[in-house]
């Protein structure tokens, strides 16, 4: 057997062999996912239902406040389905990026005690949320089958592809939130309120079209492209348009990239000022 | 065989902000950028250009050693002489400012006790998680895993979240964890100051199975010198971030305990909260803090009356406990020593108390202390000083360690057989 041979050297920021030692630390992302999930559903009494009661009752109080009372248009779809696909994504992006930006900081102990790639905290995070977004998942079933609603094969092979844009799109704003917030301790305070005022601007509760001649302004937003695909692909209203799942994913990989550097630009100071 | 571990040139240094432990806060950088955009324009060409005046600290600086394969080093220092942050470059958890090491082998960091033991999960939940964050592959760990639990010896409790363990149980098993990973290089930090006598003895067997039938390299650092002495050939004394001395333990300990450079002597004064005595510390003759049995003890008081008058018939005791045992090991009593002070004492002042060689066995020791005047307590103070004691066993003809629980003293002595017809 060949013994490893580990150079130690001031850290430049990024290279490949990054990429080759979290495949290596692969069972390490499966355990701390695991740790949380475990950790989560022992500590909350109604345990993993919570997955499933938290955009439930969203749902329920959208439906009532914005479908029944205000009235919100919602592309000729029922209301509380329409809203539910929007949420189901945008719980999915909101939860990991509240959870990947406090990452390191809620794992300091570890951080500053035992080496493994750094990446592997905030990846896990999203993991987490991406088991939550599954488990809900089974309520958009039980919804599509209640309002007679048969997905078509196009819409059900869109699926997936929605979901990697999201879990990139959260990677990517979450690792950037995860350097700053190590750096900067009152980052988190900000967060939540910041993440309330990014769900306005998304398309969740209210269809894109609301906007008018305005809503290419909408379409930056990468989720704004995965809830509007994902709500014409599963309900067929509309065609799929190609373009906006183009610029969303375009759009995901840039901020995906640019959240890598960042990360891997800090990562090197976080045992030392966390 | 090449080196296990090289180190060449090591430097780390720190901004002495970060030191300080504060944290940056978005709001004030955005505020102080707002109030004066000049002068952080003025910082930050400064910056890129490196003309900047910040205090730097270097908290390790030229650096060189070289370890081989199987050995047992013994890392030593006062605090903050950099032991820490040379573990802590070792391991990867931070980067070296500059320098190079090369480390031939799988390094295993012991750094401590119980890190990334989660209080929620069960023992054995526990055991894959920490044995993940160490590197171990899940596969290892399932090939290790009774051997990991009865080393630990917490069969009864696997199913148990380690929140109900005792700091005994969550040592042995942290511990256990660690020196089953088979890590070609093991670091080891403080961690045997917890954990019962028993445990601690099979630990030390268990570093020194890995290293001399393994061949492996363990690194250990320690405040205790009689572990470092008893477990390490060879030891790293590291004075203000550079290498002060590197050899045979016995030598470098030697150095080590008559160096006093750089220490202040207020250092291991300890304050006293109380209203009479004010400053109190402990030292040997020499007046180094490391204590030896066979050195001689030097016990400095300082007290302020409240009254601003002189004390009339002083009397100071001094009882001195085995924290283990809390028995009572000497008492040192200004009267009892006839030590009858001629007169008052002054309003303000010091008392010395100087003893014989004290042949106090291996361990740590508190010094309480009771200030009279005409016979009537003026102020008792349990716990008031503490002091640990490290022991040469040879010194007695002892073979064996003695057993600070059976008896604190060391006094030569022989046991002969009679025969009675």
């Amino acid at each position: 057997m060949s013994i490893p041979i580990t150079i130690i050297r001031p850290k430049k920021t990024f290279s490949f062999k990054d990429l080759r030692e979290l495949w290596d630390y692969r069972e390490l992302l499966y355990f701390f996912s695991w740790r949380d999930i475990k950790v989560r559903y022992k500590q909350t009494t109604i345990g993993i239902a919570w997955a499933v009661f938290q955009p439930l009752i969203t749902m329920v109080i959208f439906s009532v406040f914005f479908g029944r009372l205000a009235e919100i248009p919602s592309d000729g779809v029922p209301y509380p389905i329409f809203v539910f696909i929007g949420l189901l994504f945008w719980q999915f992006f909101s939860g990991s990026l509240s959870d990947t930006s406090n990452s390191l900081v809620s794992n300091q102990a570890i951080v500053t005690k035992v080496y493994f790639p750094r990446l592997i905290l905030p990846i896990s995070a999203v993991i987490v949320k991406m088991v939550d977004f599954l488990i809900a998942s089974v309520i958009l079933i039980g919804l599509m089958i209640y309002y007679h609603f048969t997905p078509t094969l196009l819409g059900i092979a869109v699926f997936p592809i929605l979901l990697i844009i999201t879990f990139m799109a959260s990677i990517g704003f979450g690792l950037f939130l995860a350097s700053i917030n190590v750096k900067y301790r009152d980052v988190r305070y900000v967060l939540p309120f910041f993440i309330q005022i990014l769900m306005y601007l998304t398309p969740v509760i209210y269809p894109a079209s609301i906007a008018g001649k305005y809503s290419w302004i909408l379409a930056l937003n990468p989720m704004t492209g995965v809830i509007q695909t994902a709500r014409t692909a599963l309900l067929g209203t509309t065609p799929i348009n190609w373009l906006l799942v183009t610029i969303s994913f375009v759009a995901t990989v840039i901020v995906m990239l640019v959240g890598i550097y960042t990360f891997k630009k800090t990562e090197r100071y976080f045992a030392d000022i966390i | 065989m090449l080196p296990a571990i090289e180190a060449k040139n090591i430097g780390k240094k720190y901004n002495i902000n970060h030191e300080r432990g504060r944290y940056v806060t978005l709001r004030d950088v955005v505020v102080g950028v707002l109030k004066n955009p000049l002068k952080f324009l003025k910082k930050k060409t400064k910056d890129a250009l490196g003309l900047s005046s910040k205090e730097d600290f270097w908290a390790l600086s030229g650096v060189n050693f070289c370890f081989e394969k199987g050995e047992i080093i013994g890392i030593i220092g006062k605090n903050g002489a950099g032991k820490s942050t040379l573990l802590k470059i070792l391991s990867q958890i931070t980067p070296p400012t500059n320098g190079e090491i090369i480390i031939r082998g799988r390094v295993g960091s012991l750094l401590e006790v119980g890190t990334g033991f989660h209080p929620e999960l069960t023992g054995r939940e526990n055991i894959f998680l920490n044995g993940a964050i160490l590197g171990m592959k899940k596969a290892e760990i399932v090939k290790k895993f009774d051997e990991i639990v009865s080393f630990a010896n917490v069969e009864k409790f696997l199913d148990t979240p380690v929140k109900y363990y005792s700091s005994g149980m969550y040592v042995r098993l942290a511990f256990s964890i660690a020196a089953h990973m088979e890590p070609d290089i093991l670091i080891i930090d403080e961690v045997l100051a917890v954990g019962d006598a028993e445990f601690q003895e099979k630990c030390l067997g268990k570093m020194n199975q890995i290293s001399q039938e393994e061949g492996r390299t363990v690194l250990f650092v320690s405040h205790n010198l009689a572990t470092v002495q008893k477990l390490c050939k060879k030891s790293l004394l590291l004075e203000n971030g550079k290498v002060g001395m590197i050899g045979n333990t016995d030598e470098v300990i030697t150095a080590y305990t008559h160096s006093k450079s750089g220490t202040n002597d207020n250092v291991y004064l300890q304050k006293i909260d109380a209203s009479v005595l004010k400053y109190a510390k402990v030292t040997n003759q020499e007046d180094s803090e490391i204590i030896r049995s066979t050195d001689a003890l030097k016990v400095v008081v300082c007290y302020g009356s409240k009254d601003g008058k002189p004390i009339h018939d002083g009397r100071l005791i001094l009882t001195i406990t085995n924290q283990k045992t809390q028995q009572i090991a000497l008492v040192l009593d200004s009267h009892v020593s006839s030590i009858v002070w001629e007169g008052d004492l002054s309003a303000q002042g010091e008392i010395v108390t100087e003893t014989e060689s004290i042949n106090l066995s291996e361990g740590t020791y508190a010094i309480n202390i009771d200030f009279m005047s005409l016979g009537n307590r003026v102020e008792y103070i349990k716990n008031a000083l503490d002091f640990t004691v490290t022991t040469e066993p040879e010194k007695y003809h002892f073979k064996n360690y003695p057993d600070a629980t059976a008896s604190h003293h060391l006094i030569r002595h022989s046991f002969k057989k009679r025969e009675i017809n």
